[in-house]
C-alpha cells in the first residue's frame, strides 16, 4: 500500500515537474529572480558610501538587498502554478489524474520550492560574490574593520543560505495563498501585501511596543532577520527565529489553502 | 460595367462613440460583483487601518519619573499657523511705536554638548562642553510683540555659517553680508519700525548701510519688546551610514559680544531686562547657563534653543498618519485595475470588445476613464472620512498634530485619491501590455510600494539612493501626501523616512502621472498593433 503512494506521490511529481519545465513562463521567471536580484544587490553595494568616519555597514545585508524584489518574482511563480491552472481549467484535469488533493498540493510545492531553492542559491551566490568585490572597492573590506564578506564567515554562511530558504518559504506562501484565493491577480496582490506592506504600517505607528510587535509577525522583516550579521542584539527576534516567522506564515497558508482544496469544488 | 456598391449596413453610424464606451465599460465594471466589492474593501481598508494606526499611537509625556504622565505637548504657534521653535535669551526694552535699534556685533562664540545630557546637578551648567559655534547658532537684535513664545518678531542676526541674516515670523530668512563674524570684520545691524513694517539694514563699517529686507508684520501691537538676543539649536551630527536617520547630539550654547548699541525713538532710558524665553520642556540648556552682562554700550548675550520653524517628524504626529491605509488601499486598485483588462483576455470577451468598437485606443481611453472616476470617488470618500477620525484619534491619545493650511488639507486629501486611481490606471495600462494578472499586479507593486519601503527601511540603502527611488519611480508619487514643509534654515533630517520627499508634492505626483502615461501610450500602441 505504502509502495503505492510513494509511486503516486512520484507520479504527481512528475507531473507537476512535466507542466513547470514545458511552460515557457516559469523558466523565463526562474532567471528573472536571479537577474533582478543580482542586478539590485550591484546597486545597493555599489550604492554605500561611507566618507570620513566609519560606519555601520552590514555587508551581507546590503549585498542580499536584490531579495526584496527577488521575492515578488518568486510570488509570481508560485502564484500562477496553482492559479493558472484554475483559469485554464487544468485544475479539474489535475485532480481527476491525482484525486488526493493533498498531494497534488504536496507535489506543487516540492517542484515549485526546488526550483525557487535553485534559482534563489544561484541568485544569493552571486549577489554575495557581487557584493565581496564591491564593496571592497568602496573601503568596506577587513583592512577597515568591516568583517569579511565570505561564506566561510559563519554569519554570511547563514544570511547567504538563509536567503535562499527564505525565497523558497514565500514560494510556499505564494502556493498556499493562491490555492485559498485561486485568482491570480488576488493571490498575487494578497501575497506582496503581506510582504511589503508589514514594515510600512509598523513605520507609521506611535507606539514602539506595536511597531516592535508588528514586525515581530511580518514575514518579510522578520523573515530577513536571517540576513544580519552585525548588532543581532537590537533584532526583536533572533535570525532563525525570524526565518520561522515566515516559515509559521508559509505553514498556515499551505494548510488552510489545502484544506480549502480538499474541501471545495475545482 | 456597373460598380458595384459595396455593402453597407443600415444599423446607424456613432454607435461606438466615447459616450457608449464608456457606458459599456461602466457596465463591466459595476456588474462583476468581485470588483465593486473589492473597490469597497479597498475604501473600507484606508479607514480601518487608518483608525487602528490612530488608536495605537500613544503620546505621553512626563516631567519626572513619577508624576503622573499627561498628552505630549505641542509646539508653541507661530503668526502665521504653524508650530514653530521659539526658545532664546532675550536681552530687551519696550519699544512704544517707531523707532530702531542699532548695534554692532563683534563676536560669535559657542559651546555644545556632543553627549547628549546635561551637566551634572552641582557643577556649572556648561562644564565640559566643547567650544565652538553650530552653523545656524545665531545672535543679534529682535524687535518682536511681545515676550510669548510664537509671537510676530522680525530679527537681524550674524549666524554660525551662514553669514549675516534677515529673519522674521520664523518661516522668512534672508541672506545679508557673507563670511564670518569677528573682532577685525565686525558686522552691524539695525532694524527699523516703520508702523507694521520692519526693515532690516546691515553694515561692514557702521557708515554705508544695506537694506536687506523689510517684514511687513500685520497686526503688530503698538509697543514691541526690542532688543539684543542670541540662541543655537543643538549640536546634532547625522551619521551618513545607511538608512540616516540616526543623529547624536547635544545642547548648545551662543555667546554674543555687542558694542555700540544705540537706540532711536521712544525707549525707557532704564536699563535692559534679560530673560530667557523657554518652556520648560524645551530642548535647551536651562536658564541658569544663559544670560547677560553689560559694560556701558557693550553688552555680551548667551542664549540657548532655536528662532526657526518646526520642522515636523521626530515624534510629531502629522495627517500623513491617518493615511496609512494608503498603501493597502492602493495595491487593492492596482489589482482591479490590473484585472479591468487582462479578466478580458482571461475570458477571451476582448474579441467582442474590439468588434464591438474597432477603435481599440478608445476602448482603452473609456476604460482608463472609468476605472480612474470609480477608484478616485472611492478614495476621496474613504479619505473624507478617515482624515477627521484619525486626527481625532491621534489627539485623544495625546499626540499634537502638525496644523496645517486647510489648502494643504484639501491638497492631501485629494492628492491621496488621486494617487490611487493613477495607480489603477498603470496597472491597467500594465496589464494591457502584459495579458497576465500576476505579472501585471507584481510589476505595480513592485515598482509603487516597494520603492517606497526601500526608502524608508534603514540598514539597507544608504540616503541619498533612497531620495533617488522616490525621485524617479512610480513612488514619487508619495509625495503628495506630505504635509511636513523642508527649511534651509532649520538643520533636521530630512528624508523619505521622516516624511520629507526630495520632489515637491506635485513634482513627486507628476512623475506617477508621467509612468501612468507612458505605459498608457505603450499600452495603446501594443493593443492596436497585436492581434487580441
Amino acid at each position: 500500500m505504502s509502495r503505492t503512494a510513494d509511486a503516486q506521490l512520484t507520479r504527481a511529481l512528475h507531473a507537476e515537474w512535466t507542466k513547470l519545465r514545458t511552460v515557457a513562463g516559469p523558466g523565463a521567471l526562474l532567471l528573472t529572480v536571479i537577474a533582478l536580484t543580482a542586478a539590485v544587490g550591484v546597486i545597493a553595494a555599489n550604492a554605500v558610501s561611507c566618507p570620513g568616519q566609519a560606519c555601520t555597514v552590514d555587508s551581507a545585508k546590503v549585498s542580499l538587498t536584490g531579495i526584496y524584489l527577488g521575492q515578488a518574482v518568486v510570488a509570481i511563480i508560485a502564484v500562477t502554478a496553482v492559479s493558472g491552472e484554475y483559469s485554464t481549467g487544468m485544475m479539474r484535469l489535475t485532480l481527476a489524474a491525482t484525486p488526493r488533493r493533498w498531494r497534488v498540493l504536496a507535489a506543487k510545492a516540492a517542484v515549485v520550492g526546488t526550483a525557487t531553492l535553485a534559482a534563489g542559491a544561484v541568485a544569493a551566490l552571486a549577489s554575495v560574490l557581487a557584493g565581496s568585490v564591491l564593496l571592497a572597492r568602496h573601503g568596506i573590506d577587513p583592512a577597515h574593520g568591516y568583517e569579511a564578506l565570505s561564506l566561510g564567515h559563519g554569519p554570511v554562511l547563514r544570511a547567504t543560505l538563509g536567503s535562499v530558504l527564505y525565497l523558497g518559504l514565500v514560494a510556499l506562501l505564494g502556493l498556499g495563498v493562491a490555492a485559498m484565493i485561486r485568482d491570480s491577480a488576488v493571490a498575487t496582490g494578497t501575497v506582496l501585501g503581506l510582504l511589503y506592506l508589514f514594515p510600512i504600517v509598523a513605520s507609521f505607528v506611535g507606539n514602539p511596543d506595536w511597531q516592535r510587535h508588528l514586525e515581530q509577525v511580518s514575514p518579510m522583516t522578520a523573515g530577513l532577520y536571517i540576513q544580519a550579521t552585525t548588532n543581532l542584539n537590537a533584532l526583536p527576534l533572533s535570525p532563525w527565529q525570524g526565518l520561522g516567522v515566515l516559515a509559521a506564515w508559509a505553514a498556515g497558508a499551505l494548510l488552510a489553502g489545502g484544506l480549502l482544496l480538499r474541501f471545495r469544488d475545482a | 460595367m456597373t460598380a458595384i456598391a459595396p455593402y453597407r449596413s443600415e444599423r446607424s453610424t456613432g454607435r461606438d462613440g466615447l459616450a457608449q464606451l464608456l457606458r459599456a465599460e461602466w457596465t463591466k465594471f459595476r456588474s462583476v460583483r468581485g470588483w465593486v466589492i473589492g473597490t469597497l474593501v479597498g475604501g473600507l481598508l484606508i479607514v480601518g487601518i487608518g483608525v487602528l494606526t490612530g488608536s495605537n499611537s500613544q503620546c505621553s509625556f512626563q516631567t519626572s519619573p513619577d508624576s503622573a504622565s499627561h498628552a505630549c505637548p505641542a509646539p508653541p504657534t507661530g503668526p502665521e499657523g504653524g508650530w514653530v521653535s521659539d526658545s532664546f535669551y532675550l536681552v530687551r526694552q519696550p519699544l512704544a511705536g517707531n523707532g530702531s535699534i542699532t548695534a554692532q556685533v563683534t563676536s560669535l562664540t559657542g559651546l555644545y554638548s556632543t553627549h547628549g545630557g546635561l551637566a551634572a546637578a552641582g557643577g556649572s551648567a556648561t562644564a565640559g562642553m566643547t567650544p565652538g559655534v553650530q552653523p545656524w547658532s545665531k545672535a543679534g537684535i529682535m524687535i518682536k510683540a511681545s515676550t510669548a513664545q510664537g509671537s510676530a518678531y522680525a530679527a537681524m542676526m550674524v549666524t554660525g555659517s551662514h553669514g549675516v541674516r534677515m529673519q522674521w515670523d520664523f518661516t522668512h530668512d534672508v541672506a545679508g553680508l557673507a563670511g564670518k563674524v569677528s573682532a577685525s570684520a565686525p558686522r552691524w545691524l539695525r532694524l527699523t519700525r516703520s508702523g507694521d513694517a520692519i526693515s532690516g539694514y546691515d553694515s561692514a563699517d557702521g557708515v554705508h548701510w544695506t537694506l536687506v529686507g523689510t517684514a511687513r508684520l500685520t497686526g503688530f501691537p503698538a509697543t514691541g519688546q526690542g532688543g539684543l538676543f542670541a540662541a543655537t539649536p543643538g549640536y546634532t551630527k547625522t551619521s551618513t551610514s545607511l538608512g540616516g536617520s540616526s543623529s547624536t547630539g547635544g545642547p548648545a550654547l551662543a555667546t554674543g559680544a555687542f558694542d555700540h548699541v544705540s537706540r532711536q525713538g521712544s525707549w525707557p532710558a532704564a536699563g535692559w531686562t534679560g530673560q530667557a524665553i523657554r518652556k520648560p520642556a524645551d530642548m535647551a540648556l536651562p536658564a541658569s547657563a544663559q544670560g547677560f552682562t553689560q559694560a556701558g554700550d557693550r553688552l555680551t548675550v548667551s542664549g540657548s534653543g532655536d528662532v526657526a520653524p518646526a520642522t515636523g517628524g521626530g515624534g510629531l504626529s502629522s495627517v500623513e498618519q491617518t493615511l496609512t491605509g494608503t498603501f493597502l488601499g492602493l495595491i487593492v486598485m492596482v489589482v482591479i485595475g490590473a484585472m479591468f483588462m487582462t479578466a478580458e483576455y482571461r475570458r477571451g470577451l476582448i474579441r467582442t470588445t474590439l468588434t464591438a468598437s474597432p477603435r481599440r485606443g478608445r476602448v482603452l481611453a473609456a476604460k482608463a476613464v472609468v476605472l480612474a472616476g470609480v477608484t478616485f470617488v472611492t478614495g476621496l470618500v474613504a479619505v473624507a472620512i478617515v482624515i477627521p477620525v484619525g486626527e481625532r484619534l491621534l489627539h485623544e491619545n495625546g499626540n499634537p498634530i502638525l496644523p496645517m493650511p486647510a489648502l494643504t488639507e484639501a491638497r492631501i486629501a485629494a492628492g491621496t485619491a488621486a494617487l490611487l486611481a493613477v495607480a489603477a490606471v498603470l496597472a491597467l495600462a500594465v496589464g494591457t501590455l502584459l495579458r497576465r494578472s500576476a505579472g501585471a499586479v507584481t510589476a505595480v507593486i513592485a515598482g509603487i510600494v516597494l520603492p517606497y519601503l526601500l526608502a524608508i527601511l534603514g540598514g539597507v540603502l544608504p540616503t541619498g539612493a533612497q531620495e533617488w527611488l522616490v525621485r524617479v519611480t512610480p513612488a514619487a508619487g508619495f509625495a503628495i501626501q506630505q504635509s511636513n514643509q523642508q527649511y534651509a534654515q532649520v538643520i533636521a533630517s530630512y528624508n523619505p523616512a521622516n516624511g520629507f520627499f526630495p520632489l515637491a508634492p506635485w513634482a513627486g505626483f507628476a512623475v506617477l502621472c508621467a509612468w501612468a502615461a507612458a505605459a498608457l501610450v505603450l499600452a495603446a500602441y501594443a493593443l492596436r498593433r497585436r492581434d487580441a
